[in-house]
């Protein structure tokens, strides 16, 4: 199988949708990254992928090569800065006409999540971070009983699961645990997105979705809480445009002075030069990832010992 | 294989037969193959000396039999909507309790709600009827109702804990979707609003199948502003053309947040390219409206309540007012009927 030389895999699993599974991938891929891992991102989500767009490789196509199918690079591993090389797979560079609807029934969607499982060729990964649909569904179930048949023994880590903090987003979300119970994937934990937005006028913080509703779910479900991450329109511009984060100053982000970097001028949507990994590096979440990861990275380790 | 998808599976086929499985082959598809599910399965020159051809001529071919008793069921339904976006959480299932709230003003009417959201259904909780259960009789499933003319079905009444995932593939979904058409007794309803998860697969599809011969008015796209959002959305618009559903047109929820403390307006899901008005230009469909994010909305939701009801004086209010109007306007219908004026 393709997955033979991929150290660990880590699913990130939310039952509702648009809580931000895709840009919590994207995030923990750029932290792993700027750690020194080198990382793939296979996105599973077949009638809406997401990745393309949050990495700006919306036009790129996959080659093909003897064996299997080449993923994507976004960038390649850069020793001397410590960066790790990432790369994805996904629908979305399998299709002609970007606005193309994938409209296929469960038969359909498991044989091409058979085929993202077995005909990649991802080479040496220490990560690869799968990103799913929202639900308990084909895709879903596909997946499980893929890795369950075909992964190394502690090759699959677990699950970080996502939510908002809205009662009715843990409601799905629950489900979603209760998924991972039955199908015996491990919970690494839960991240709660979309926790809390600060304005950029007045560094007053509202929950606009409410907040804390995440950790009470993990509480109840005993399983690890990971963290809050809180709106950022920052973060949005620069997967959107390019755009280099700008903060005001006394902006504060989970305790984190973001101090002034530059104008804030928010008419110019230009696409800084550089990569998405360097440009993160100042983006107020990246710190708060940075810890996310650890904690992944620590509860990675010990399952893969622990087997 | 090469990376490509040329569909095997013909969109067309996929579209008027969602329920049809494949049949259980014997041997690998030859070259040239029809395809198992098509119309000419077992009857193509390729299909002569082929080990399957039996089992492909005489799998089931053909419109589903069930689509006379699901248009005799609904035909006491006036209007029927659909509330669709190829995007997850942006608002679907929120606007869709708002749209029927908002059409229940009118004690003239009544209005359903269907949730075929099987793996994700927020409508009950939306609703505060989350514990609720079907009652079944003798003319069928009876819908929960949250109010004298305002009735609703979910799978989340089946589920014996709340927490329960529903852990199903395709053709199981589609067959919870037929029972909720098929079996439940709708009655007389001015408007069926049908809420529907995320995507462009098997529930739409059967969605789309049991209700044509009954006929639809048309769905309702709901988007949020930036582009990873209508990248989805856009992907959604493509299927109803394929699919020949009318879109009604595009709300753009989420659509700027006002800070409580300084009332600067920030937009939060940045519409870079231009938002759902843009696309709904650049689509050809009408644009219904923008709704600005309001936390209160949200938890309104948590807690089962009317927004309508509980904050009728807000921003947010107001122009959920205002697209509610037009949409009863896109379906034919006059604005003070759908909505009368306080």
């Amino acid at each position: 199988m393709s997955l033979d030389k991929v150290k660990h895999i880590v699913l990130v699993l939310s039952g509702k949708g648009g809580v931000g599974k895709s840009s919590i991938t994207t995030q923990l891929a750029l932290s792993l990254s700027l750690a020194g891992h080198s990382v793939g991102i296979l996105d599973i989500d077949l009638t809406g992928p997401s990745i393309p767009r949050l990495f700006g490789i919306e036009s790129s196509k996959v080659t093909q090569a003897p064996g299997g199918w080449l993923p994507v690079p976004v960038h390649a591993a850069n020793p001397a800065a410590g960066i790790g090389s990432l790369s994805c797979m996904s629908l979305g560079f399998l299709l002609r006409e970007r606005g193309d609807a994938v409209v296929w029934r469960g038969p359909k969607k498991t044989a091409m999540v058979r085929q993202f499982l077995s005909d990649v060729l991802w080479g040496e990964l220490d990560y690869l971070l799968i990103d799913t649909p929202p639900g308990t569904s084909d895709e879903h179930i596909s997946l499980a009983e893929e890795l369950l048949k075909n992964a190394l023994p502690g090759q699959v880590a677990g699950a970080v699961v996502v939510t908002t903090p809205q009662a009715v987003a843990t409601a799905d979300v629950k489900k979603e645990l209760n998924f991972c119970t039955k199908t015996g994937i491990n919970v690494i934990g839960v991240v709660e997105n979309m926790s809390g937005f600060v304005c950029p006028n007045c560094s007053e913080c509202t929950n606009i979705f409410n907040s804390g509703g995440g950790e009470v779910m993990a509480e109840e479900f005993s399983v690890k809480f990971l963290g809050k991450v809180p709106i950022d329109p920052q973060f949005v511009m620069l997967v959107e445009t390019g755009r280099r984060p700008k903060y005001p100053p006394g902006t504060q982000v989970n305790g984190h002075e973001m101090g002034t970097n530059g104008n804030v001028d928010y008419s110019t949507d230009v696409k800084d030069p550089g990569l998405l990994v360097e440009k993160y590096k100042i983006c107020s979440l990246a710190p708060v990832f940075e810890a996310i990861t650890k904690q992944v990275m620590a509860a990675v380790e010990a399952k893969a010992q622990g087997t | 294989m090469a990376p490509s998808l040329e569909a095997p599976e013909p969109v067309e086929d996929v579209l008027s037969n969602p329920l049809k499985s494949a049949p259980k082959l014997v041997a690998p598809e030859p070259e040239h193959c029809p395809g198992p599910e098509s119309e000419t399965a077992g009857k193509a020159d390729s299909c002569a000396g082929c080990p399957n051809q039996a089992i492909c001529a005489s799998a089931p071919k053909g419109p589903d039999p069930d689509i006379p008793a699901i248009t005799a069921r609904l035909s006491g339904i006036k209007h029927k909507v659909l509330i669709l976006s190829g995007k997850g959480g942006v608002g679907k299932s929120t606007f869709t309790t708002l749209l029927a709230h908002a059409f229940a003003t009118n004690p003239d009417s009544t209005v359903g709600i269907m949730d075929t959201d099987i793996c994700g259904p927020s409508i009950p909780k939306m609703m505060g009827v989350e514990e609720e259960t079907i009652h079944v009789s003798g003319a069928g499933w009876s819908p929960v109702w949250v109010l004298e003319n305002l009735g609703v079905m979910s799978v989340q009444f089946m589920l014996p804990n709340r927490n329960d995932a529903v852990i199903w593939r395709g053709p199981k979904k589609n067959g919870l979707i037929k029972q909720f058409l098929k079996d439940v007794e709708w009655g007389e309803m001015d408007f069926l609003l049908v809420d529907t998860p995320p995507g462009t697969s098997d529930e739409h599809l059967s969605v789309n199948s049991f209700l044509k011969e009954s006929g639809v008015d048309g769905a309702v796209m709901v988007t949020t502003p930036q582009e990873v959002a209508l990248l989805d959305v856009r992907k959604e618009i493509d299927f109803c053309r394929k699919a020949g559903i009318k879109v009604l047109g595009i709300v753009e929820n989420m659509s700027g947040f006002v800070c409580p403390k300084c009332t600067h307006q920030s937009e939060i899901f940045q519409a870079t390219t231009g938002g759902g008005r843009a696309l709904a230009k650049e689509m050809n469909i009408p644009f219904l409206g923008a709704v600005p994010l309001d936390p209160r909305i949200g938890m309104a939701c948590d807690y089962g309540e009317s927004f309508f009801d509980a904050w009728p004086d807000s921003p947010a209010c107001t122009a959920l007012r205002g697209v509610v109007r037009r949409v009863g306007e896109e379906m034919g219908l006059k604005p003070e009927t759908v909505l009368p004026e306080d």
